[in-house]
Formats: structure tokens, C-alpha cells, sequence
């Protein structure tokens, strides 16, 4: 990073003058404004020249690892390729201009669109019916969970209030369960990677609203015991919540609603190639059965006798999950993205990806532990296991030093069920030369274990920042620039 | 390994017994397994405490843990140095780094307290 | 080749997936199976391989000519003129926040859980953490989430929390786009909602402290309340005072921490971020440091890395999902990145300066409007002491109001006739030049005589 000055502050740079923008002209006569009492005596705020400010923002982007700069194989994030169109088509006028609270008449075309998105949802996951409302996956959760307590309720059967999630979840959806009220009950996975029948079994009963399971897993595997699972819960009275991060290994390959489920989410910000954004924003579609489409979020879109489309709120709705209609900017791009592939596209996205990610389980399970070898789905979790008992190095050393190597960590945080866990995507949009030298890399970084282990334990070397004090900045928090590290030494 | 004149629970507390008042704290292994500690939450002295309930929490960088006491009574004492410093516990968690002073009220709550050798086989087992 | 397995690939080709199928056929050879379909037998048999009903691949050059005719069919702001906000608002957008929000490096990142390659993100977030304390003059700001609505929503929830009861009320007229999402995400909390005016609860002193009192500043129909009665409600008791406000509004005005607020929120929309329907949005949270640890939502800070070099990380993940699961003090993951970076470079280009000035203009031209629009008969300026925002009732309905507009091009404010009879939310911003104002006015005098 040649540019010693990119860690410099707006504030720091702000100088009294400094003009980053033009003002418009006042072409009305002046007001009186309000008594200055009642008006705010100072706003903090940068003086900075445009110019600075592009180079700025320019520069500390540079420090950021992109999806578009290289391989970034996140498990359950699907950090695939997000295709340039899509950006384009969000940005025309007519999608990027318009008011969410115009008069339904004047936004036929934004609702024709999204009409259209529910119903490929719809099809993809063998459900009834659609709301794209909810903003991200995790709200599609609560969304879910919502719905499941509400239809209980309908029901009048007041006594189901524990959900069963299995331990390999994703933090989100126990944090989603406990936001609808619900009591958890974890479950294990068994040694193949499956859900314990057993234990599921043993947990089952009148009390149980349903379960939450991610098809494929977590652990990248595909519950061979799928159809019992959804036996017990089913024949008790529960509901199945399907939740669809990892979609992009079963799009045309299973219909979660023909196999069971009556309510599965998607992240289009995962599967859809709604950008990433370096944390959002995202959207969860909820896709339902018949079962629940009554109490779906407002609102969902309808088409009347002569085709004109309007905002309605299903009879029994659990109510809005934001102010407006969801995230339409990620709506576009997600039904773009679809067009540009249609049917056999959207087929192939499955087998590509899951190609990738079996390849990468051949190559690389004699070099790190692989907990359960079998075919996997669409990502793949190793284990560091066997190398930090030989060598004292873990898994954060590994993807700390596959830093200096130009690429992403994969997934570490989960799932928790996997000790030394790495959870790697490759995702259909790499080239099988791209993880050949993943595989190398990998393989390198492993023998380095062995004889240089200290390359691994202070990694990354190249970076802006070497490895950063977390506990220092969770005792000690500095959260803004009127409190900052120089100041209080 | 671990100091002798404690006693310990399963949820790997230790308590220093002086005469009525227990000093308690939380062991050199569970402070390993959380790593960093960058928070203590504890309750206001005068707050009754019963034995293998939770009556705080302490954070590290990656993880959240409640913290049990062994023993039943009223707290009269808390560490305050912790709010500030809590990296005492993972320097010193058997000394400088105790969380709170309790009055005791049961006696025989003792007899579900393990002894340093107890309390070291029972980490070994793998709890 | 004689004797060579035949091995199954699916033949199509598309741009975003390298591998051709002579390529695939060969990874399929080192892993083992004959086609890609032995890859998919964890799936029960019955269930596999279903039909996908879905219209063709469609290229480029197609999907762009189709996709435009059916953005054409809608009535495009700038095409017409607007006055619509109602809680999200036009305002002007430099160029250099859409070319800097569309670098592959902020766009194509993800979450900054390894923090040595994310600090481009990490330093955005600290810099937008920091602007939202200055805008709302509040201690502690987190990295944003979904929007407004939301946010207000969370805010509830966290008073709930520190304050360990369920009680909330409402005070005022806040919107009910906010109040339906509150309504939504605590529906399973056990929190009772109740609804009250200001004068009412302070005159009240029988009734026990809820948890928090919620209000709106500017309210929903653009009405700024007496700040002095504001610090009344906050000093009553213990509740937790729950602001929603409006970012060009704080740019200019008393901020809430003069009335004691302990939260903040607000839609981060009309700074730097378009319309587009409704979304994607940023909504803002600021609060009093002694709350931290409840806050929901990802926080950065700032630390030094083995080189005492300064570097950012996400801190306090303890309250989050990925760490305590059900404890956590939200669900929130996936929030509003590239949309609050979107914020904070609107903040930084108009700068001090500029945002007091924009305000001030907004000021200027509703106030102008406003006064205009109550001198048509028929016409009544229903907000005393507004912004930019403020409620007309009409002479008529107010849906054959607007249709009239829009057959003039115009479109006209948000129907507010569930609070005021014929009453319209019109918004002024400087996107809102004098000759589309005058051009409202002369429509608008046409109206009585429909």
C-alpha cells in the first residue's frame, strides 16, 4: 500500500472552506427561519474537496478483497459472480426513480415485475406463493417463524411454542426462533452428517411448532434421512422451515415444497447475485405452501381479471416487515439475473457448482481432515484437526495465511459442530484452473505447517494491517472519530 | 494444577471459604476456553445468589458464558477492578481476578463442591 | 476412444460459469462418478431432477430492450414532478456517490469477518458509525440496518430489554408505516403497545414507567414538537425516550440528545440513496454509550494490530448471532452496507456546510409552497411548525387530487385522509425547482372546479 496516508480520517483531513459538492440555487424568496434556539448550533461534519473525497474512498477501497479481485470461497455465503446487467437494468429511471408510495396506477411496470419474481420463486421451490417484503435472510426467518406461530395459534392449539434446530444451524435461525417466541430445542447431526432420527424422535411432541433445517446443510451434505424427517414432524402436527442459503446446490434438482417443507426462504444477495456489498443490503423471499400462504408478509403482489397489478395484504398476514414493499433494487437484479439464465441456466448453476465442490473434496482430503467423506452438496467442510494436533497450527492460522496467498478464507464461525472447521464454497462461477491452484495453495500452506509454522501463526504478512487486537477493541471500544486510539494516549 | 485450598463447581467456578464468606471466581480453564476476556457482567452488592444458578456473565472476543455460582447467599463484595481491567481474569483468575464476595447462608452446600483433584478429573474426562 | 466411459455433462454453456463441459467431463473423471447426476443421489429418487418451468435463457441485448419497455410503463420522478415523501424523499445525488458505491471493491465484498482484507469496509463503516453520532449527536451509532421502520422496531426491543419490562407507548402521531413494522416484530414478545398523546401522559402520574415512550420528530405529518415538553416526557421517569427523526432535518435543527433521547433512529434514505420503489435503505441507530451492549446490529472499532499499527474490526460480536445464537440482541446479519457507504459519501461531499444549506433550502421552498397552497380556497395549511414536509386538507378527495396531477405530470403527496379529512402530505425538497412549485400551485387552484 504505497499510499501512507489512506488510514488519515475525513476528519483529520476536513479543513475549514473545502467545498466537496455545489449548492443549488435558492430560486425562492427567502423564509423567515425558525428562532436560532430551536436550530442546531453546530454540525461536526468534513470540509473536504471532491476530489480528495474520491481519492479517499478510492484508496481504502483498494484495501478490500473483492469477489471481482479473486477466488472468495465463503461457505453458505455464495460469493459467486455478480453479473454487471443486472446493476444496469436496476438502474434504469423507471425502476430507480420511482416513489414506493406512488398511486399503484403509476407503477404497473415495478409490480409486473415483481409478480413475476414470486411466481419463478414459486416454481423453483415447489411453493404455492411468495412475499418478497422481508430485507434480508434473517428477517425471512422471523418472517417464517412467525407465520409457523401464527398458524398454530389459528389453529387455537396454543401449546407448540419450542422449535427444533439442529446444533449445525446457522446463528441466525435459533436468534430468529427466540424473536417469534419461541423456546429452542437443539438437536445433534449424526456421524454421517445427517439429523438424528433418534434424537429427533425423542424431542417431538405436542409442544413442537416445527423444525428449522438448512437442505443442504451447513456441513455441505444433503440429509439422506430427508423423507422420515419430515414424517415425525408432520405426523406430530409441526411445520418444516427450510432454510434456503444454500439453494444454489439444489436449483433444479429438488423442489423443498415437493419434499415437504412448508415454508423455505431465499437469499437473493446469496443464490441471486444481489451484490454482497461488503455486508448488504440483501433480501429474503419467503416462499410458502398452501398451509401458510393466508398468513404471508404485507405485502405480496396480485394480478386481478385484466392483468392489473396491486399491493394486498394476505387475509391473515403477520403484518409488514419493513416500511415499504422489500428491497426492490435486489428484486430487479435477482429477476434479471433468472432471465439472463432461464431453465437451463438456472439448471446448470447446480451442477456447476456442485462439480466444483466435489472436485475440491478429491483433491484436498488427504491433505486436511475430511469429517465426513461423501458426496458432498455445493460446499465442503475440512477439518485442521489433525494438523494442529501435529503441528500446533489451527484452522485460523490456515485461512490467516491463505490471505498472503491472494485468496478469501473460507467460512470459520460455523458450523460450530466441526472442530478447526473450514467451510469452502468454490461456487459455479470458478474456473477449474482457479481451484487447481487453490488446491496447490492449500497443499503449500500445509507443508509450511510442518516446517515454518510461524508463517502460518503470524499471518497474514502482506496486508495493511497484520493480525488486529479484537480483544483490545471490545475492552476498550472506540466506535467514531470523537473517540479514537491517539486521543486516548 | 489447580490451587488446593479451593473448592470447585461443574461449571467450572472456585470459591475461597473465609470463615462466612465464600470469595468466588471463575477457573484458570474456563478462562482458556473463552480466550480473551473483554466483560464481566455481575449483579448489585445485596442481590441473593442460590447455588448452580446464574448470576452474571463474562465475555470474551468470541464468546458469551453465564457464570453459576456454587454457593447460596448475598453478595456484599464485587470486584469492581473488573470493569475496567478484565484482563485480570485471564492473568490472574484465582486471585486478582475474583468476581464476587458472598455471605454464606447453607453450610452443607459444600458437600456438592469437588476438591482440586476432583474438580482436575473432572476436566480430564473432558466435561 | 474404444472402451472410453461416456460421461454426462449438461452441454449448456453460460458466460458466468468457465468451465466448458470436455473441462467438467474431466473433474468429473477425477472424482469418481460417470455423470453429474451420480452427484445429486442423496436426494430420494422420486423427488429428483423436477421440471423447471422457466422461460429460456435471454441475452443481453434482448433482456435490456424488454426490461426497459416494462420500467417505461411506470411514471418516473424527473420525468414528472414529485412531492411525495410520506418517509422516503427525493434529494440530489451527486455523481461521485454512485461511482464510488459501484467499485467492484465495496460491491462485490462481503461481510468483514477477516478483518486484514476487509478494512476498506471496516473504515467506510467507521467513518458512517461516526457521522451518524455527529448527526444525531448521540455517542454510539451502529453500522446501520434494513430501514427506518426497522430500526424504530429494534430500538423498542432494546428498551424492552435494558429496562426490563413490556410496556411501550407511542406518543403522538407517528407514522403508521413505522408503527405497523413495531406492531409485526414484537407480535411474539409479549411487549403491549399502547397509544397516547403527549399531553396526556404528562399529566398522568398514577400509571407505572413503560419501558420506553416512542415519538416522531418532525411527527408524520411533518409537525415539530415543543422540544421543552420533549424533555418533560424524558425526565418523567426511567423510560427510555425513543426518537425517530429525519437525517435533513438533524442537519439543521435542535438535535434530540438536547431533550435527553436515549435512542435515535432514523431512514438514512434521503441521504445519497434512490428511491427504487421502496429499496434497498439504510436505517440509522444511534444511542447513549451505556446501552452499548444491548445495541442491536454490527458495530466497528477501532484497534492496533501486532505492529501497533491502527486497523478496524467488528467488536463486540459477543451480542450478535453468530456468537450467542439465541441470546444474541437481534437476528440481524446481512444488513445495509454498500447503502450506508452510499450515505457516507453524500455526507462527506456536502460536508458541513453543504448539508446546513440544503436544509435550509428545503425549509425555504416548503415554507413558500405552504404558504402559497393556504391562500387557494378551498385549501388549508393543516402544520403549524414543519420542515420540509406538511399536511393540506383539500376541497375534494384527495385520490382525484392526484389524478389530476398526474394527468399535468405531476405527482402529488401522500393521502392522509385517515388523519385529516381530504388531507395530503406534500414534501418540498431542492429537487423541487420554484417553476414546478408555481406549476402545483396553478393545478391546484384548478382543482374546485373538477
Amino acid at each position: 500500500m504505497k499510499n501512507s496516508n489512506v488510514r488519515k480520517l475525513l476528519m483529520d483531513r476536513s479543513i475549514e472552506g473545502k467545498v466537496g459538492a455545489t449548492m443549488p440555487s435558492i430560486d425562492v424568496p427567502l423564509q423567515t427561519l425558525p428562532n436560532k434556539k430551536f436550530l442546531r448550533e453546530n454540525l461536526a461534519m468534513p470540509e473536504v474537496s471532491e476530489n480528495e473525497i474520491v481519492r479517499y474512498f478510492s484508496s481504502i477501497s483498494q484495501m478490500n478483497f473483492s469477489i471481482d479481485h479473486n477466488f472468495y470461497p465463503l461457505g453458505s455465503c455464495t460469493m459467486k459472480y455478480n453479473p454487471k446487467l443486472n446493476d444496469d437494468i436496476a438502474g434504469f429511471p423507471g425502476f430507480n426513480e420511482i416513489h414506493p408510495l406512488q398511486n399503484i396506477d403509476t407503477i404497473q411496470g415495478a409490480l409486473e415485475i415483481m409478480f413475476d419474481l414470486q411466481n419463478i420463486l414459486a416454481e423453483i421451490t415447489g411453493m404455492s406463493g411468495t412475499s418478497l417484503a422481508p430485507m434480508a435472510g434473517a428477517e425471512a426467518e422471523l418472517a417464517g417463524m412467525l407465520m409457523i406461530r401464527a398458524y398454530h395459534r389459528n389453529r387455537e392449539d396454543f401449546k407448540r411454542k419450542k422449535v427444533i434446530i439442529p446444533d449445525s444451524a446457522h446463528g441466525t435461525n435459533p436468534a430468529s426462533a427466540v424473536m417469534a417466541g419461541f423456546e429452542v430445542i437443539s438437536i445433534p447431526t449424526d456421524t454421517n452428517g445427517n439429523t438424528d432420527l433418534e434424537a429427533l424422535k425423542n424431542v417431538v411432541d405436542a409442544s413442537t411448532a416445527g423444525l428449522m433445517l438448512t437442505q443442504p446443510s451447513t456441513l455441505g451434505l444433503f440429509d439422506t434421512n430427508i423423507l422420515e424427517v419430515v414424517k415425525i414432524i408432520n405426523s406430530n402436527g409441526g411445520l418444516i422451515y427450510g432454510d434456503g442459503a444454500n439453494l444454489n446446490a439444489i436449483l433444479g434438482k429438488v423442489k423443498p415444497g415437493e419434499i415437504g417443507f412448508d415454508v423455505v426462504h431465499s437469499n437473493l444477495h446469496k443464490t441471486f447475485t444481489q451484490p454482497h456489498g461488503g455486508g448488504g443490503p440483501g433480501a429474503g423471499a419467503i416462499m410458502v405452501s398452501d398451509k401458510l400462504i393466508d398468513f404471508l408478509p404485507d405485502p405480496i403482489v396480485t394480478k386481478d381479471k385484466i392483468d392489473k397489478f396491486d399491493l394486498s395484504k394476505p387475509q391473515k398476514s403477520i403484518g409488514k416487515m419493513g416500511a415499504f414493499h422489500g428491497n426492490f433494487g435486489a428484486l430487479v437484479r435477482a429477476y434479471s439475473y433468472i432471465r439472463t439464465l432461464g431453465k437451463e441456466g438456472i439448471n446448470n448453476i447446480s451442477e456447476d457448482a456442485v462439480i466444483n465442490a466435489n472436485y475440491l473434496r478429491i483433491k484436498l482430503k488427504d491433505t486436511l481432515d475430511l469429517p465426513y467423506d461423501r458426496i458432498c452438496s455445493h460446499e465442503v467442510v475440512f477439518s485442521a484437526k489433525t494438523i494442529k494436533e501435529k503441528y500446533g497450527v489451527n484452522a485460523l492460522d490456515i485461512a490467516k495465511r491463505l490471505i498472503d496467498y491472494d485468496i478469501h478464507p473460507p467460512t470459520m464461525y460455523f458450523p460450530l459442530t466441526v472442530e478447526e472447521a473450514l467451510l469452502v464454497e468454490p461456487t459455479e462461477t470458478e474456473s477449474k484452473e482457479t481451484l487447481d491452484e487453490f488446491i496447490e495453495t492449500v497443499k503449500t500452506i500445509c507443508e509450511e505447517a510442518k516446517t515454518n509454522p510461524n508463517l502460518l501463526h503470524n499471518a497474514p504478512h502482506n496486508t495493511p494491517n497484520t493480525r488486529l487486537n479484537e480483544a483490545l477493541a471490545a475492552r476498550n471500544p472506540k466506535l467514531n472519530w470523537r473517540n479514537t486510539i491517539e486521543e486516548a494516549n | 494444577m489447580y490451587p488446593e485450598n479451593l473448592k470447585y463447581s461443574e461449571e467450572h467456578e472456585w470459591l475461597l471459604k473465609n470463615n462466612g464468606i465464600a470469595t468466588i471466581g471463575i477457573t484458570s480453564f474456563a478462562v482458556e476456553s473463552l480466550g480473551d476476556i473483554v466483560f464481566i457482567e455481575l449483579p448489585q452488592t445485596g442481590t441473593e445468589i442460590t447455588q448452580f444458578s446464574t448470576f452474571g456473565e463474562v465475555e470474551s472476543v468470541k464468546a458469551a458464558s453465564e457464570i453459576y455460582s456454587p454457593i447460596s447467599g448475598k453478595i456484599i463484595e464485587i470486584n469492581e477492578k473488573l470493569e475496567t481491567e478484565p484482563e485480570l481474569l485471564n492473568n490472574s483468575p484465582y486471585e486478582d481476578g475474583w468476581l464476587i464476595k458472598v455471605e454464606i447462608s447453607d453450610n452443607s452446600e459444600f458437600k456438592k463442591l469437588m476438591t482440586a483433584k476432583e474438580y482436575e478429573s473432572f476436566v480430564n474426562a473432558g466435561s | 476412444m474404444p472402451g472410453a466411459k461416456k460421461i454426462m455433462v449438461n452441454e449448456y454453456q453460460s458466460t458466468y460459469s468457465p468451465n466448458t463441459p470436455k473441462i467438467k467431463k474431466q473433474m468429473l473423471s477425477d472424482i469418481g462418478v460417470d455423470s453429474y447426476k451420480n452427484l445429486f443421489s442423496d436426494i430420494p429418487e422420486k423427488y429428483r431432477f423436477p421440471e423447471l418451468n422457466l422461460p429460456a435463457p435471454t441475452s443481453e441485448l434482448d433482456l435490456k430492450n424488454e426490461l426497459s419497455k416494462i420500467a417505461n410503463k411506470n411514471s418516473t420522478p424527473g420525468d414528472y414532478s414529485s412531492f411525495l415523501g410520506a418517509g422516503a424523499y427525493r434529494h440530489f445525488i451527486p455523481s461521485v456517490v454512485k461511482q464510488i458505491t459501484s467499485r467492484s471493491e465495496f460491491m462485490t465484498s462481503y461481510t468483514p469477518y477477516q478483518p486484514e482484507v476487509s478494512q476498506g469496509t471496516l473504515q467506510a463503516h467507521f467513518e458512517f458509525q461516526s457521522m451518524v453520532c455527529e448527526l444525531t449527536d448521540m455517542e454510539v451509532a451502529n453500522a446501520g440496518m434494513y430501514d427506518g421502520a426497522t430500526s424504530a422496531a429494534e430500538a423498542v426491543l432494546m428498551a424492552c430489554r435494558v429496562n426490563k419490562k413490556l410496556k411501550v407507548e407511542i406518543v403522538g402521531t407517528v407514522s403508521p408505516l413505522y408503527t405497523d413494522v413495531i406492531t409485526t416484530l414484537t407480535q411474539a414478545t409479549g411487549i403491549e403497545i399502547s397509544y397516547n398523546n403527549i399531553e396526556t401522559i404528562l399529566q398522568n402520574n398514577n400509571d407505572e414507567a413503560p419501558a420506553c415512550y416512542v415519538i416522531q420528530q418532525p411527527n408524520f405529518l411533518g409537525e415539530i414538537s415543543d422540544p421543552g415538553q420533549l424533555k418533560l416526557l424524558s425526565n418523567k421517569n426511567n423510560a427510555l425516550l425513543i426518537v425517530i427523526s429525519e437525517p435533513m432535518f438533524l442537519s439543521m435543527y435542535q438535535t434530540p440528545s438536547y431533550y435527553n433521547a436515549d435512542i435515535v433512529v432514523a431512514e438514512g434514505q434521503p441521504f445519497g440513496v434512490s428511491l427504487a420503489y421502496g429499496g434497498p435503505y439504510a436505517g440509522l441507530f444511534a444511542c447513549k454509550k451505556d446501552y452499548i451492549r444491548q445495541l442491536p446490529g454490527r458495530i466497528v472499532g477501532e484497534t492496533i494490530d501486532s505492529k501497533n499499527k491502527k486497523g478496524y474490526v467488528l467488536t463486540l460480536q459477543t451480542r450478535e448471532q453468530h456468537i450467542k445464537r439465541e441470546r444474541a440482541t437481534s437476528n440481524i446479519c446481512t444488513s445495509v452496507g454498500l447503502i450506508a457507504l452510499m450515505s457516507t459519501v453524500y455526507m462527506a461531499l456536502q460536508g458541513k456546510k453543504g448539508l446546513k444549506y440544503l436544509s435550509e433550502l428545503c425549509y425555504h421552498k416548503s415554507h413558500y409552497a405552504a404558504a402559497k397552497i393556504n391562500n387557494l380556497p378551498g385549501f388549508e395549511l393543516q402544520t403549524n411548525n414543519f420542515f420540509k414536509e406538511f399536511a393540506i386538507s383539500c376541497p375534494i378527495p384527495v385520490k382525484e387530487v392526484n389524478e389530476y396531477l398526474h394527468e399535468n405530470k405531476i405527482i402529488g403527496g401522500y393521502d392522509v385522509s385517515d388523519f385529516i379529512k381530504n388531507g395530503m402530505l406534500l414534501a418540498i425538497t431542492e429537487m423541487n425547482s420554484k417553476e414546478e412549485i408555481d406549476n402545483l400551485i396553478t393545478l391546484l387552484s384548478q382543482v374546485k372546479t373538477l
